[in-house]
């Protein structure tokens, strides 16, 4: 399927999930459903990086309270509808995500991942001490009363992540059928081989970490507006990093598919887990599962549905 | 004669306190077919990294087609016509034989240098190509699987797809029988026929033999000999540093 009836495809999907969630007209079902959402938007990110190029990125939660911390910012300053808060938030991480590809692509395997990880670290502690923002305190923020066409606000920021959701994962599978995803695969499996063969590593690779910020960014631009209040310790959670590694882990990092599916599993599981035993039994249950996958399927659900198709199916030219 | 396509000039590459080049000198005309003989650990492969950009010489020149070129990035060099085989085979692995290819023809087929090769152009090339070097069976086999005699050729087949107007073939024929390593042979004279310039690193004597228009002999990082087969052969001193050992 070419990139834009996939998207089509891929909007169709996210309105009928919509559909569904007002059919039902739960609050709560909407507050679950955008988080499983964003953590499709963050393990789809994620995956451009980590998955196509082959970099494993630690700091998520750095790039996603960017995204949220611009939002707050501009909810103080100028006060920006949603729907232009996200771009920006994206924009933003999206110049965070090329400083860091700057300063540290040329750093390999482990160290890289430690350099993503301070760099989060580094953004926490900024925030921490940037009193504008509410500093350590955290700051609230007051939602708009109602928002036209939707009967609750709640109802609007599930539409938006969908809607963002949707964006994420039509992007991430035009990348990896494009001449850049090409490129990304060459730089992931021998980064030497790749430049032999003419492929722009550098470039290439600024490409991804500038793209996968963009949209680590816009899930967290609408964050602040569905806690209603942020703070560092919310914004930079441990979650979101573990998360975006382990749904692309668990759902197959080689294709687009695969953040879908860890995100949609794992995202949901938590929601229930949360619900039934607590929201501690969240990252417990990710470390469980991490370990289960890593032993028994390394190529995630992905890898063992194509073993289960056979070769043929698995390795059938991928056309349109 | 014919232009000078690539120039070596002066070029020396140490690592730490090990001198593995030292005032390289060496040329490659057009069309020329060149043969690049040493011991093991004589530098030769440090030489192909320094053309490349694989690795930056620390003294002297390197230029091609009247322009410096060991400033740029390796892909820089190879899209202006420098192709290369590894040695020890670097294939892409999760790729299939076919993918290995096309990487190269996306990224630097295109015949002008930069231009985007157009859609759908890329898989016949792939597929030209994999006949060429024999390798069509298994074009969609992944390349994580092959044989060291496969991955040769794939090595081949890639450095192929990107166009290139000068050919650095890195013991691409070690390991092979006899007959394949007639195939290849004939395969570089074709790519040279077409007018390919071709530098043969071998330890293969009867390839190199058959093969060269020129040899140059390398011994632990200097240039000890540079002329037509035969005297070269007969130099007494490259027969007590290689041939006689
Ligand atoms: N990256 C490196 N770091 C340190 N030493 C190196 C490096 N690459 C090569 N060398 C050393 O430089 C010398 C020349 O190596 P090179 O690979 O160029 O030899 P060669 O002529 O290609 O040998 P062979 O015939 O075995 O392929 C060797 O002593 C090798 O150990
Ligand atoms: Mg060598």
């Amino acid at each position: 399927m070419a990139p834009l009836p996939f998207l089509g495809v891929s909007l169709a999907s996210a309105a009928a999930v919509y559909g569904a969630g007002i059919a039902v007209g739960n609050e709560y079902l909407y507050f679950a459903s955008y988080t499983v959402a964003q953590y499709i938007v963050l393990a789809t990110a994620w995956n451009i990086l980590g998955g196509y190029t082959g970099y494993v990125n630690f700091g998520t939660a750095g790039f996603f309270a960017v995204g949220a911390y611009t939002s707050v910012v501009l909810h103080k300053t100028v006060n920006l509808p949603l729907l232009i808060m996200i771009p920006v938030g994206g924009l933003v991480c999206a110049v965070l995500g090329l400083a860091m590809g700057y300063l540290t692509l040329r750093l390999r395997g482990v160290f890289f991942a430690i350099a993503t990880l301070a760099m989060a670290i580094v953004l926490h502690t900024l925030v921490v001490n940037w009193s504008f923002v509410g500093g350590a305190r955290g700051a609230y923020i007051i939602r708009p009363r109602e928002v036209m066409f939707f009967a609750s606000y709640s109802e609007y920021l599930f539409a938006v992540m969908l809607l963002l959701a949707a964006l994420a994962v039509a992007i991430a599978r035009w990348v990896e059928r494009s001449r850049l995803g090409r490129g990304l695969a060459a730089i992931r499996d021998d980064e030497i081989a790749a430049e032999c063969s003419g492929v722009p590593t550098l470039k290439l690779k600024l490409v991804a970490t500038t793209l996968s910020g963009f949209l680590m960014g816009i899930a967290g631009a609408p964050f602040p507006y569905y806690v209603s209040y942020v703070d560092p310790a919310g914004a930079f959670n441990l979650a979101y990093g573990v998360n975006s590694i382990a749904m692309p882990l668990i759902g197959g990092m080689s294709s687009w598919v695969g953040p879908l599916i860890g995100a949609l599993l794992l995202g949901t599981l938590q929601q229930v887990a949360t619900v039934t035993i607590s929201s501690a039994a969240n990252l417990l249950l990710v470390g469980v599962l991490l370990v289960v996958f890593v032993t028994v399927a390394p190529n995630g659900i992905v890898g063992l549905l194509q073993k289960v198709r056979g070769q043929s199916g698995a390795r059938k030219k991928q056309n349109g | 004669m014919a232009e000078i396509l690539l120039s070596v000039v002066g070029v020396g590459k140490r690592f730490g306190g090990f001198t593995a080049l030292e005032g390289i000198d060496f040329q490659v005309r057009r069309g020329e077919r060149v043969g690049l003989l040493g011991p093991n650990g004589s530098g030769k492969s440090t030489l192909v990294n320094c053309v490349t950009g694989t690795l930056r010489n620390e003294a002297g020149e390197i230029i091609f087609r009247d322009e410096r070129i060991d400033r740029l990035t390796t892909h820089q060099r190879i899209r202006r016509g420098i192709a290369r085989t590894f040695q020890i085979p670097r294939p892409f692995a999760s790729m299939t034989v076919r993918e290995n290819v096309e990487i190269a023809l996306l990224y630097a087929g295109a015949p002008a240098g930069n231009e985007r090769v157009p859609h759908g152009a890329t898989e016949d090339d792939a597929h030209h190509i994999l006949e060429e070097v024999g390798l069509q069976a298994k074009a969609d086999e992944r390349s994580g699987s092959l044989t060291q005699v496969d991955l040769r050729k794939l090595e081949l087949a890639r450095a192929m797809a990107a166009h290139p107007q000068l050919l650095i073939a890195d013991e691409a024929m070690a390991g092979l029988s006899m007959g394949e390593v007639d195939e290849i042979l004939a395969l570089l004279m074709r790519l040279n026929q077409a007018g390919v310039s071709i530098v043969m690193i071998e330890h293969i004597m009867y390839a190199v033999m058959k093969f060269s228009e020129r040899i140059a002999v390398l011994v632990a990082g200097r240039k000890i000999a540079d002329g037509d087969p035969q005297s070269v052969i007969a130099d007494p001193e490259v027969q007590r540093a290689y041939l006689g050992e």
